[in-house]
């Protein structure tokens, strides 16, 4: 059976379902009532506001980034720069340390999601065959560890006494399985038809060839799902690079950016930059370096998520109505 | 036909142990990957946990977690005494108030009144352009926030333009701005996510309701009023209930972004301070007890909620 025919079969993300889950109301030629006009346009004038006040932050930042860094202390930039200049990524992109910062990040991120979906999503496909013996425990053994926890001391404790202290794979490791995303692909993996790993079996793949060759395949929607998730969280996450790394080379974007933007004492970081014209005229400061940053590490994540929001709304979806 | 008989005989009268290993050992690939799982959770998850000892001992950092000579309840004694534990309570509690009396509702209402629009185009663009927030990181919202929020930054320069104050207000600087801005900026954050739970429950409400609703002459508001508001409900109550049991968490990164010396006595809520009695000062065993307190009471809270929603409507959690 070819896995690629049985995609449009799979209920999960059938492609009658609309991407958003709005329901159609048919308007009938109704006349509205004045008290529905007024509350319409009450609603839509809402909805704009809320559209500007979410977009406008994001907007302002940017747009500050794009201008010279003196002239933007001055303030009173509001939609376009005052004085355009590339200084301020031209000064991120020279500085050694950002740039490491930021193949870091990408690092961290393409091989903790690799192998966060690749693992936890084995031992989902495992959890989700009902003669699986057993089962119940070891589900009962994962649905524990999501509500109590030791706390953040005997943690901190743990990694340290396991070597995991100024390692790359202190990223990595605590961060290979998630319960809760577990459960989302459990349920995916119970819908798909039991042909797929019959036919599998009849031509005599073992239980991990299946998984690879035939049900990864089928399951591209919720990979994606989950390789979202667990993306967002590796590009995004600080605390890990705060608690547990000493040395520069180890800090991911996010924590040095909490550095300089909490902890004033990291503003030495910036200082090492190779434009000495441009420092001597102090047409860039620290702030605007700063806003640049930010917008680079940004960036990558709000070009992505509009084109996955199928797969996340349904993940939220059946993460909360299984959970 | 008797020769068959007699193999199918052998085959299936074996006793149960000896079935048990066979059909073990023909799992023996999915109890292996099982068996990872087995053991990074009790790395990572149980042996923290077990971790607790350290609050009933008197931890030290050169030996290991169990050869600590144990030290009973003293240090939550300890703890219940410290002024700073209350002050860090009460901080917590403001803000996790504040965020559920103003922050519980703001997704219901926005997914209410997102589904009443008439446009599609324009539901889908508003509602892709709500969960951006939720996509950066609150290092990144916290660099906007004191950008914004410093003598020259955008707040203060468009609140004295509109003559609202007379000098700059330092919100980030000043420990009773500090709960409003952490709550208002967690709502910004979090509302458009928050409500794809709410959108999609009211997408899956029958469309039968709303016809028959209509036929009986009901209008817009009545049949929200009537329809969509009993209809999610159930999701409403169970999202409630997480909400309460989590009172006493507090958005750590955020926080933890957002804190700095001058609102420290407005901004250390408990998790911060277990951070900084634990990892900074070291106080492993006075900050252990704290941390482990606090996820019992969030236990007891979780079931205490459960219990009286169900009572309340019918729908619960566990």
């Amino acid at each position: 059976m070819d896995p690629r025919k049985v995609w449009p079969h799979i209920p999960f993300f059938s492609r009658k379902e609309q991407v958003i889950p709005f329901r159609r109301i048919r308007r009938k030629k109704v006349k509205r009532k004045p008290g529905e006009v007024v509350f319409d346009t009450i609603n839509i004038a809402f909805m704009v506001f809320i559209f500007f006040i979410t977009l406008y932050p994001f907007w302002y930042i940017f747009v500050v980034s794009f201008n010279e860094g003196r002239d933007a202390a001055r303030g009173g930039i509001y939609f376009i720069p005052r004085i355009f200049s590339l200084d301020n990524y031209k000064a991120v992109f020279q500085n050694g340390d950002l740039v490491n910062a930021f193949i870091l990040t990408i690092t961290k991120t393409l091989v903790g999601t690799t192998l966060h979906v690749f693992f936890t999503g084995i031992v989902a496909y495992t959890f989700s065959h009902k003669d699986l013996m057993f089962r119940k425990f070891y589900i009962l053994f994962g649905t524990i560890t999501m509500f109590f926890s030791g706390g953040l001391i005997p943690y901190f404790i743990l990694i340290r006494n396991i070597g995991l202290y100024n390692s790359f794979w202190v990223f990595i490791f605590p961060a290979m399985f998630s319960f809760w995303n577990m459960i989302i692909m459990m349920t995916f993996f119970k819908e798909l038809p039991s042909e797929l790993s019959e036919s599998a079996k009849i031509d005599g793949a073992g239980f991990v060839k299946t998984f690879v060759a035939i049900i990864l395949p089928v399951s591209m929607p919720i990979l994606a799902t989950i390789a979202l998730f667990s993306g967002v969280y590796q590009w995004n996450d600080f605390f890990t690079g705060v608690l547990f790394t000493t040395k520069k080379e180890l800090m991911p974007i996010q924590t040095i950016l909490y550095k300089i933007i909490s902890e004033s004492s990291a503003v030495t970081m910036l200082t090492h930059v190779n434009l000495p014209d441009v420092v001597a005229q102090r047409k860039i400061t620290s702030e605007s370096i700063k806003l640049a940053t930010m917008v680079v590490s940004t960036v990558p994540i709000i070009c992505v998520y509009p084109f996955l929001q199928k797969y996340f709304v349904k993940g939220i979806m059946i993460g909360s109505v299984k959970g | 036909m008797s020769f068959i008989r007699q193999i199918h005989d052998t085959h299936t009268a074996s006793p149960n142990s000896k079935n048990f290993f066979r059909r073990l050992y023909k799992q023996k690939t999915m109890h292996i990957i099982a068996l990872l799982f087995v053991v990074w959770s009790i790395i990572f998850a149980y042996i923290p946990m077990s971790g607790i000892y350290m609050a009933f001992s008197d931890y030290k950092v050169i030996k290991p977690i169990f050869a600590a000579p144990f030290a009973g309840l003293k240090y939550f004694q300890q703890f219940l005494s410290d002024p700073n534990v209350w002050a860090a309570l009460k901080n917590t509690l403001g803000i996790s108030v504040l965020n559920i009396v103003f922050g519980f509702p703001i997704p219901i209402i926005f997914a209410l009144l997102l589904n009443e629009l008439a446009n599609v185009n324009f539901k889908r663009v508003i509602q892709t352009v709500s969960y951006l927030p939720h996509f950066v990181s609150w290092v990144i919202l916290g660099g906007f926030l004191i950008n914004w929020t410093s003598d020259t930054g955008l707040i203060n320069d468009i609140l004295m333009r509109l003559s609202l104050v007379k000098e700059p207000i330092f919100l980030l600087g000043e420990p009773k701005y500090f709960w409003g801005t952490a709550v208002i900026s967690s709502i910004w954050k979090s509302m458009g996510w928050s409500a794809i739970i709410y959108i999609a429950a009211i997408a899956g409400i029958n469309p039968e309701l709303y016809e028959a609703a209509t036929i009986d002459g009901a209008g817009r508001f009545r049949k929200l009023v009537s329809i969509t508001l009993p209809c999610i409900m159930g999701t409403i109550s169970i999202l409630f209930i997480f909400t309460i049991a989590g009172l006493l968490n507090s958005n750590f990164d955020q926080i933890f972004v957002l804190k700095n010396t001058l609102n420290s006595s407005a901004s250390t809520v408990l998790d911060i301070y277990v951070y900084r009695m634990g990892i900074q000062l070291g106080r492993f065993s006075y900050a252990t007890a704290v941390g482990f307190l606090k996820s019992i009471v969030a236990l007891v809270l979780l079931l205490i909620t459960n219990k009286v929603t169900d009572k309340l409507t019918g729908s619960s959690f566990i």
